[in-house]
């Protein structure tokens, strides 16, 4: 048996409005749920995605891997 | 900008060329990780062929060739043979890799040459057009099979065994995780290896053969059709149809590798 795993949790979800190309691809994938489509776009005329409470997050950086723009990243609480 | 794209990646290329939603960049981050989690940037050769797939090396900071269509594993060949000591990667996409070279990719299959073929496979042939691939599926209509496609598609992975590949996987973009270990197995095994990555592509494949732009709706679809290696082998065959399996499907440690058996043949002190 595993030793139990002490919980994680981010820090801060970090979105780069310069690539983020709104496929809202991060909004399938997240198991928790932390990310939604918004009306919000970003310079380039792309609707956002946005995540509004971190603190959901179980930091599996699945959003991070998936992401195809390399937009996302997850800071996460003390590593 | 992730902390790994700024530490590998040319940053006078980006944004990407890829369209939203496309599975390429789920490729390009995934292997970034791998070669980040190995520490072998520096031995990297990455060579790209033409297709939407083939931009994705030239966006990295290491030596890309980025060559004729169908022709990236002969240049990847070359790039081996004079110094084997290079980490070879070549990234194609279905059309490149076994429509238009698909006999390049037998014969070096064939020699066991240590290359790592990472396929990306999104059923057409997306950045001409949308015109039917050898992987489209069945029925799948495109802008040349308006009708439907009569051809049925090649299960690449089985080429790949057949033609003598000693390791050979099959992910989606929906699996990073997993892909992400199959990379790095993938790229520590002295031989042919070949990963297919099945991707959704949300403006061709995804728009004229599933009837949806939605990247995360394409994404769901790659998960619901990919079956298990294990569970396949217990599922009967009628109910694989439009399915695909995934996972580790051959690897086979022994054989020979090419240009170990060339500098063993012909030592650099002795041509001289």
């Amino acid at each position: 048996m595993k030793a139990s795993p002490r919980k994680k949790a981010a820090k801060e979800i970090v979105i780069d409005d310069q690539f983020c190309k709104g496929c809202n691809l991060c909004v399938e994938v997240c198991p928790r749920k932390v990310f939604s489509a918004s009306s919000r776009r970003s310079r380039s005329g792309y609707s956002m995605p946005q995540a509004e409470d971190p603190g959901k997050c179980s930091v599996c950086f699945l959003c991070e891997m998936t992401c195809p723009d390399l937009a996302i990243t997850v800071i996460e609480e003390n590593p | 900008m992730h902390p790994l794209a700024d530490k590998y990646i040319r940053k006078r290329t980006l944004p990407l060329i890829f369209c939203p939603g496309c599975g390429d960049g789920t490729v390009l981050n995934v292997f970034l990780r791998a070669v980040d989690d190995l520490g072998i940037f520096k031995d990297l050769a990455l060579v790209g062929g033409i297709g939407c797939s083939g931009w994705l090396p030239t966006y990295l900071q290491s030596d890309v060739l980025h060559v004729l269509h169908g022709r990236a594993i002969p240049f990847a060949c070359g790039l081996k043979l004079t110094d084997p000591r290079r980490k070879v990667v070549v990234f194609t996409g279905d059309g490149d890799c076994v429509g238009i070279g698909g006999n390049h990719f037998i014969h070096a299959a064939r020699r066991n040459i240590d290359l790592t073929v990472i396929m990306i496979n999104n059923g057409i042939y997306g950045m001409t057009g949308g015109q039917v691939a050898p992987t489209t599926p069945l029925q799948g209509r495109t802008q040349t099979s308006p009708y439907g496609n009569l051809e049925p598609p090649f299960d690449v992975c089985e080429l790949a065994r057949s033609a003598g590949a000693t390791y050979v996987a099959r992910w989606t973009a929906a699996h990073p995780v997993q892909l992400l270990k199959t990379i790095k197995e993938g790229m520590e095994h002295p031989g042919f290896t070949f990963i297919e990555v099945m991707a959704q592509c949300p403006t061709q494949a995804g728009r004229y053969i599933e009837g949806t732009s939605n990247a995360g709706e394409l994404l769901n679809l790659l998960k619901k059709r990919s079956v298990a290696r294990e569970k396949a082998k217990e599922t009967p065959p009628e109910e694989m149809t439009g399915k695909f399996v995934v996972g580790k499907l051959h690897h086979l440690t022994g054989k020979k590798e090419f240009s170990q058996a060339i500098y063993e043949s012909f030592p650099p002190e002795k041509s001289r």
